[in-house]
């Protein structure tokens, strides 16, 4: 009996420590990962950042246009609102679970949103997870994008940007939300929602270069046809911008739940290790006993 | 010593170039536009093209494909899908390209695919030329 509850523990133990050496390794891998998704985010981000500025600027030259009542009305059929009957989101996920509630949170922040939508919704998943999820609860799916979650390119998100614009333009959708996971820091990351059309640039009141000469700006050949090609390359870039934001973070938070369970693994192993020994020393003073008194017997 | 400015070009997967340049000139949807120092603000689309850029007499060459330019006081930047330096460019591919999108034009199929095949070829000779300055 004892030695049947030795070895038990034993097996237990050694179970155990299998797995801590998988999600050690995991941890390992996707700290590599992290690290190099968090290279290209710093690369990214200028670029991303550029063309919001410009965005801006446009914007606000074309309100300062209007007060002044000099021009007509300029605009894009990109930035027009309109009554929303149908709202598209894409939800970016990861492909592979395992990343703690990285996944959980994403859909769920979506999820929430989605519930407060008066008119019809469908969804542009991104990652295997989302997919699943709003396949199983019979969403309408308007694309789905699998595998490019990990190494995003510039290439996928223009393919996305494409299908959300048309979507859009063909007034199949009213309104396209953007679901993703920004990365914050190595332990922090947020999901965030933010509203892809119709346009609408929060103007930031950035403190080095306020609009600054930009009531004399030049746009050439004109402003529409700028806006033109900004909209869609704007649409685009913060397609792939939330897609390395979203693929550092769900590095991020696959790092930190398998260093979690490699953690809680060994806790486990000390104290099985700790009954494991118990449980020897108890059997060993056993047999002593049973010699002892079995000698005494004879005596 | 002529005056200079800062220009920044930044590609979708890193700054490709950032430094005080004298002058700057790239092709946009109307044509070439070279920019100095204290040039008017501006912004324009550009197409596939060139850029040179001018720096202490010295100047240099890169093949950039669609993008932006802004220009702003003292500070200029080209916002492009992807930039090349001469040296980087893989001439074996681009020739790949070229002879592929000359094939796809060749054969005529959809509206779309001429396009697409087009800017094809527009970047794999631009690339090809900037090559072979060096």
């Amino acid at each position: 009996m004892a030695v049947l509850g030795l070895r038990n523990i034993k097996r237990h133990i050694r179970g155990i420590s299998d797995i801590r050496q998988i999600t050690r390794a995991m941890e390992l891998v996707a700290s590599v990962k992290m690290r190099k998704a968090r290279e290209l985010l710093g690369k990214t981000r200028p670029h991303f950042q550029s063309i919001e500025d410009v965005i801006n600027d446009i914007i606000i030259y074309i309100k300062e246009d209007e007060s002044r009542k000099k021009k007509r009305k300029v605009g894009h059929e990109l930035m027009e609102a309109r009554e929303v009957k149908k709202a598209c989101y894409i939800i970016v996920s990861a492909d592979r679970g395992l990343a703690g509630s990285y996944n959980v949170n994403i859909i769920r922040m979506a999820q929430s949103h989605m519930d407060k939508q008066a008119g019809e919704v469908s969804v542009i998943t991104i990652g295997q997870k989302a997919r699943d999820y709003f396949r199983k609860r019979d969403y309408e799916i308007d694309g789905e994008f699998t595998q490019i979650s990990e190494d995003p390119t510039y290439a996928s998100a223009k393919s996305i940007a494409k299908l959300c614009i048309e979507m859009y333009i063909q007034g199949s959708v009213d309104e396209v939300y953007l679901v993703y996971t920004e990365f914050l820091s190595a332990v922090s990351y947020n999901p965030k929602l933010t509203k892809l059309l119709p346009l609408e640039p929060k103007i930031k009141e950035s403190v080095e270069d306020k609009p600054q000469t930009v009531k004399f700006m030049l746009y050439e050949p004109s402003v529409e046809e700028v806006l033109n090609y900004l909209i869609p390359k704007y649409i685009e870039s913060m397609i792939y911008g939330a897609l390395v934001e979203s693929a550092t973070s769900e590095q991020s938070a696959r790092r930190v739940a398998m260093k979690n369970a490699t953690d809680n693994a060994g806790e486990i192993i000390d104290d099985l290790q700790l009954k494991y020994h118990r449980a020897r020393q108890a059997s060993i003073t056993q047999e002593i006993s049973e010699i002892v008194s079995g000698a005494e017997a004879l005596s | 010593m002529a005056s200079t400015f800062r220009l920044q070009i930044i590609a979708p997967d890193r700054i490709f170039y950032d430094d005080e340049v004298e002058m700057v000139a790239v092709s946009t949807q109307d044509g070439g536009l070279g920019v100095l120092a204290r040039h008017i603000p501006l912004v324009a689309p550009l197409v596939i093209g060139r850029v040179k850029i001018k720096k202490g007499g010295q100047s240099k060459e890169a093949a950039i494909s669609e993008g932006f330019i802004q220009v702003k006081r003292g500070y200029t930047r080209v916002i492009t899908d992807s930039a090349e330096w001469p040296e980087e460019i893989d001439v074996e591919r681009a020739e790949a390209a070229k002879k592929r999108a000359e094939e796809l034009l060749r054969s005529r199929k959809s509206h779309v695919d001429i396009m697409r095949a087009e800017a094809a070829l527009q970047r794999a000779i631009i690339r090809l030329r900037v090559a072979n300055r060096l």
